[in-house]
């Protein structure tokens, strides 16, 4: 254990934990305000907003010996006997200066830019800023450039930390951006012609401390302080990256990523974070419909759970429960994918369970830093593959159903989709054409539910609870911020509503349900916290609640608790 | 605390005599407002007022808080530019705004579109404070009518059309402030 005193307060951390002083004095309850350095990028400590006095103890006699200057706290280790004062008058007027030099050539137009509300250059200004200003100088407009097709610069703003720079070269490795001259001149800027356009150019958005690197696709859409923020998951790739939806008045507004070691640490990709219009498709699925006499007719909600009955479990009777092919989209949550078992096996115990088709696309594409984009392109093939296996007799995957199908063994399916791109073409939703039965559960329409006899409107992960199982077996729950759209039923309300439950399908319930029964599941019997739970190794990284949070503001990662940042209201519902 | 408890003081409502149980009291009462208002009328005090063709004064229009405008700068352009301060202060959610990206080179952002809810508002005036550029301001124009919900949701061509309505009687505030005061009218900021 290695003693570290901030501000005479004395605290231990762990002897390989190789913190530096910013964090160590998180630990310690103290804030020490920063700009240059993330806790995922190389130092430069070159802001030198987090300067400090340090010193060392002595074990023996107790005696401090500090350093005469002021040193960065970003690139001093915190070791075993470190004093550090956050507090005195020195430090603090350098703050004060550091805060003044910043905002000298600053436009300070807040009330037209976007980072206003989560801009530490705002917040640090409260605490630390020189409250007068000394040089009148009275410049600029803002004007915007685009530096590629999700990133706008508006370079007046930018207070010359680096970090999007180091970004572009240490983790998605592309190193588009740079700085351009020098000194007060220093701008930043691509090389002309080479546009920033790899694909998770949206973090640079997001780490940029001020409003200099603005998302142009969330540019002007809404004031930060008007959104209501849910911890979700992202759906678009199995990495399943931690994210928070941000939500206004039942409209998403943006993405952004949640810090999670144990999924995507503090980054997202551009697919994740911008490319989901399917949520506000003005094609979604919203209503119930049936075919009757070759033409459809709209069915409420009760009718239609009846109706599936007749149509799948009749098949099971008739036949024999293995000519029908329950299947389970990796798009379905975990307590959905279980809710759905259990109703396919108490119709019959023997009805063939089929995990949905797997969307791959392309090669997993790694990036300089780790982060990969995989190829899978669904959220939950881990979690409803042990579903089936434990519930299913013979499961199947989708080649082995459309075989059986092809065959004649599978007479009649329930269908369950939920991807977000289109997933299936004419000719392979053709070979569904001659089953006696074919129910679709989906969120668009496809060309299967067009030969489907009933098609129910499911919702997309943001519109529900529940948990996603990602490639390295990693569970995270959830949470729903958008309602579900039109007069579509959360999926897990529907299988709730098939195996005859009474009420309202909570996730939660379900999910310790499903601790209980699957034995892969087990560890989730109170709930997954917000880090994740790893069912393959049963080992994760759990952070700080300090350290959780996206890593722009309102939480900034390694805000002490107690600090004045993190007096944000969390929305609850 | 007993009901018998000395610090207990018991009070019985006065009852009423033959005069009071028959209401004529408070009717004589009554009747004697209505004469006293009657008479000096007829004397011409100026008590009643023939609204509207004669208007009411105001002790000074620039702080009354009526209908809104949005204000216009140099160029004869939208003031405002969209930072939602006002929806932000805004108790009575009354204001809905939607910002893009300005035609114009000096400017950066302003309101596509511009919509008070008129009913909605409760003419507190926190619009007006929390605006950093004066451009959205309440004027005197007090006697607002319309035929219809839809028609007293004003947008911004509307709030734009009191501005020129009212100007030359009430100039910009920021401007005609700062005259009073004595200073020149600075440019904003
Ligand atoms: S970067 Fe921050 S301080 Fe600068 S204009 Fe934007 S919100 Fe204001
Ligand atoms: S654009 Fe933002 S992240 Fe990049 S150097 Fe400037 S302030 Fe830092
Ligand atoms: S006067 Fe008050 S209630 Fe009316 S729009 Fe302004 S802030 Fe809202
Ligand atoms: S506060 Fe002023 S500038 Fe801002 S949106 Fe309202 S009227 Fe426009
Ligand atoms: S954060 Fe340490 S110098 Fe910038």
């Amino acid at each position: 254990m290695a003693t570290i005193t901030v501000d005479g307060k004395e605290i231990e951390i762990g002897d390989n934990e190789r913190l530096n002083v910013i964090q160590a004095a998180d630990r310690a309850g103290v804030s020490i305000p920063f700009y240059c350095w993330h806790p995922g990028l190389s130092v430069v400590a070159s802001c030198r907003m987090c300067l400090v006095e340090t010193g060392t103890k002595n074990k023996e006699t107790g005696e401090i010996s500090m350093v005469p200057k002021l040193v960065p706290a970003c690139q001093t280790p915190a070791k075993d006997g470190t004093v550090v004062v956050t507090n005195s008058p020195k430090v603090k007027a350098n703050q004060n200066f550091v805060q003044e030099g910043i905002l000298l050539d600053h436009p300070v137009d807040c009330p037209i830019c976007d980072q206003a509300g989560e801009c530490w250059l705002q917040d640090y200004y409260f605490e630390f800023g020189h409250q007068e200003r000394r040089a009148d100088i009275h410049p600029f407009t803002s004007k915007r450039r685009e530096l590629g097709p999700h990133v706008s610069l508006f370079a007046d703003r930018c207070v010359m930390c680096s970090r999007c720079v180091r970004f572009t070269r240490e983790v998605s490795g592309e190193g588009e951006l740079m700085v351009i001259d020098r000194g007060s001149h220093a701008e930043i800027d691509v090389f002309p012609g080479f546009p920033i356009d790899n694909k998770m150019s949206g973090n640079v958005n997001d780490i940029c401390p001020v409003g200099a690197l603005c998302s142009t696709d969330f540019l002007y859409e809404q004031r930060v302080w008007f959104l209501e923020a849910q911890n979700s998951v992202c759906t678009k790739c199995s990495t399943g990256c931690a994210t928070q939806m941000h939500v206004n008045q039942n409209q998403l507004y943006r993405i952004q990523p949640r810090f999670n070691p144990n999924a995507n640490d503090w980054w997202m990709c551009d697919a994740g974070r911008y490319e989901n219009q399917f949520v506000t498709a003005p094609e979604r699925l919203d209503g119930v419909v049936i075919r009757r006499n070759n033409a459809w007719e709209p069915l409420d909600w009760p009718h239609a759970i009846r109706e599936v009955y007749n149509h799948v479990a009749d098949v099971a009777l008739n036949h024999g429960g293995s000519h029908l092919a329950v299947v389970l989209s990796p798009f379905l949550s975990c307590e959905e994918a279980y809710l759905l078992a259990s109703y396919a096996v108490s119709i019959l115990s023997d009805v063939t369970l089929v995990v949905g088709k797997i969307p791959v696309v392309g090669h997993d594409e790694k990036f300089k830093s780790g982060f990969t984009i995989r190829a899978e392109k669904c959220p939950n093939r881990r979690g409803v593959e042990e579903i089936v296996k434990h519930f299913g007799k013979q499961p199947l995957d989708w080649d082995g159903m459309l075989a059986k199908i092809a065959t004649g063994e599978i007479k009649g399916a329930y269908v369950t989709g939920g991807y977000g791109d289109p997933w299936i073409d004419d000719a392979e939703a053709a070979k569904f054409e001659h089953l006696e039965s074919l129910v679709v559960q989906d969120i668009l329409p496809s060309p299967l539910a067009r030969r489907a006899k009933l098609v129910l409107p499911g919702v997309t992960a943001f519109e529900k609870d529940g948990s996603y199982v990602n490639h390295a077996g990693l569970i995270q729950s959830a949470s729903w911020g958008l309602r579900p759209h039109g007069g579509a039923h959360v999926d897990g309300q529907t299988f709730s509503d098939l195996l005859g439950r009474r009420g309202i399908y909570n996730a939660a319930d379900v999910l310790k349900e499903l601790a209980a029964k699957v034995p892969f599941f087990a560890r989730c019997t109170d709930g997954v916290p917000p880090a994740g739970l790893n069912l393959v190794t049963g080992q994760e990284k759990h952070p700080l609640t300090t350290e959780l949070g996206t890593v722009t503001h309102p939480t900034p990662t390694f805000r002490s608790e107690g600090s004045r940042m993190l007096e944000v209201e969390t929305p609850t519902r | 605390m007993q009901p018998d408890d000395k610090s207990i003081k018991w009070v019985r409502e006065p009852q009423l005599g033959i005069a009071g149980r028959m209401y004529l009291t408070p009717l004589f009462d009554g009747l004697a407002t209505t004469a006293k208002h009657f008479f000096s009328t007829v004397k011409g005090d100026g008590f009643t007022r023939q609204f509207p063709e004669e208007r009411p004064e105001f002790g000074n229009p620039l702080i009354y808080r009526g209908v809104h405008r949005l204000n216009k700068d140099d160029e004869g352009r939208v003031k405002c530019v969209a930072c939602f301060l006002c929806a932000t202060a805004c108790p009575a959610h009354c204001i809905d705004i939607v910002g893009t990206e300005a035609p114009w080179k000096d400017r950066e952002k302003y309101p596509q579109s511009f919509v008070i809810d008129e009913l909605r508002c409760i003419f507190c005036g926190m619009c007006e404070e929390a605006c950093p550029v004066d451009a959205i301001e309440l004027t005197s124009l007090f006697d607002l009518t319309g035929a219809s919900r839809e028609e007293m949701i004003f947008d911004k061509e509307k709030l734009l059309s009191v501005y020129d309505m009212t100007v030359e009687a009430e100039p910009m505030k920021s401007k005609s402030m700062a005259e009073a005061a004595g200073q020149p009218a600075g440019k904003g900021h």
